[in-house]
């Protein structure tokens, strides 16, 4: 087995450990782990099986290997950075939201204990 | 009688904030209409805060900022609360004399008219502070785009000198834009079937702060609210 194939392999099993304890210890939420997982896991299986990317790649059509690991790649990276924006968006609306909530109870809060101080 | 809420969205204007408040205390005195000072900070990084808490104001003190929509946002929520009948906005740096907010309550009234704009170009070229070229640049061409959406014209889009009534607090309690919601708002309004009028009254220029819209900006803030008023033309038209 040549050395970039045990580094490969080690890479994304190491990998899939992280994302694994990231879940463990609550810093990652599950509903964003599975695209890691899964991509991990792609990985996985083509550091296992080396001639796959040209079977694939050749029952794709594609000529050359790796244009097809790098356009099926940057495709999945864009679909996931738009649903982190969509994340980001919602976010920010609850923030707006609770922070406008959280100022009139403030201000209710601090107008009564002045009424009652009087 | 009936209670209209002063808006005043205050982000670091500790030198004019004061001035502002004693405004519109005297306008109530002189116009005999009943004003309160709403003050939102919207997390000021100056002392706007503490100045706000000893005044006579309704002090309102955001923990984050949030722009200034969604700070004026938090004024109508408040207005919508506490029963108050109306709600204007006036800008925190003392370009909205309120002296002149008597004739959008009055004009409103008279035509049962939901949102009163007070603006610098109804007459044509007005009296007062008349803002520089390059933005009257882009107040006419949100004019005409608005005009091209909705088929109302609104000569001074960028006002945020505006009168609501309880049923237009509703529409802007409910939604109202983050970032330069003026030109935006427009939309909301004649999607809403909100009646729109438009009033001349004088501004004058900022007594202190600095405008939030410049140079590189101006550019930013074409294009962002070109996007905004679109996609809620969109999507109050198909909804």
């Amino acid at each position: 087995m040549p050395i970039i194939q045990i580094l490969a392999i080690a890479a994304s099993l190491l990998f899939l450990l992280y994302i694994g304890r990231q879940i463990i210890k609550g810093k990652l939420r599950e509903e964003y782990s599975f695209v890691w997982i899964f991509s991990t896991i792609v990985l996985l299986i083509f550091s296992f099986w080396r001639d796959g990317l040209e079977i694939v790649a050749h029952a794709l059509g594609v000529y050359q290997a790796p244009n097809l690991v790098f356009t099926a790649a940057i495709f999945i990276i864009l679909v996931y950075l738009l649903h982190l924006s969509k994340v980001a968006s919602r976010l920010h609306q609850q923030n707006k939201t609770l922070s406008q909530e959280l100022a009139l109870l403030k201000e209710k809060v601090e107008k009564n204990s002045k009424e009652t101080a009087n | 009688m009936d209670k209209i809420a002063v808006i005043i969205p205050a982000y670091n204007e500790e030198t004019s904030i004061a001035a502002v408040v004693a405004d519109v205390h005297k306008a109530s005195k002189e116009s005999g209409l009943h004003y309160w000072p709403v003050v939102v900070n919207d997390c000021s990084k100056d002392r706007t805060g503490q100045i706000i808490a000893a005044l006579e104001c309704t002090a309102i003190q955001l923990p984050i900022n949030l722009g200034i929509g969604g700070a004026v946002q938090t004024g109508f929520k408040y207005a919508l609360l506490n029963g108050y009948t109306h709600a204007v906005q006036v800008d925190g740096d003392g370009q909205h004399p309120p002296g002149e907010l008597k004739k959008l309550y009055q004009k409103m009234k008279a035509e049962g008219i939901d949102v009163m704009i007070g603006s610098r170009f109804v007459e044509g070229e007005g009296r007062g502070f008349q803002s520089s070229l390059m933005r009257r640049l882009g107040i006419n061409y949100f004019k005409r785009l608005n005009k091209l959406l909705v088929g109302v014209v609104v000569h001074d889009s960028t006002s945020g000198l505006r009168m609501h009534n309880a049923k237009a607090l509703q529409v802007v309690g409910d939604y109202y834009p983050d970032e330069y919601p003026e030109p935006e708002a427009v939309i909301l309004y004649v999607k809403n079937g909100l009646k729109i009028g438009e009033v001349q009254v004088e501004m004058l220029e900022r007594q202190g702060g600095v405008s939030s819209i410049d140079g590189v900006r101006s550019v930013y803030f074409m294009a962002k609210v070109t996007m905004a008023v679109l996609f809620t033309f969109i999507r109050l038209t198909f909804r």
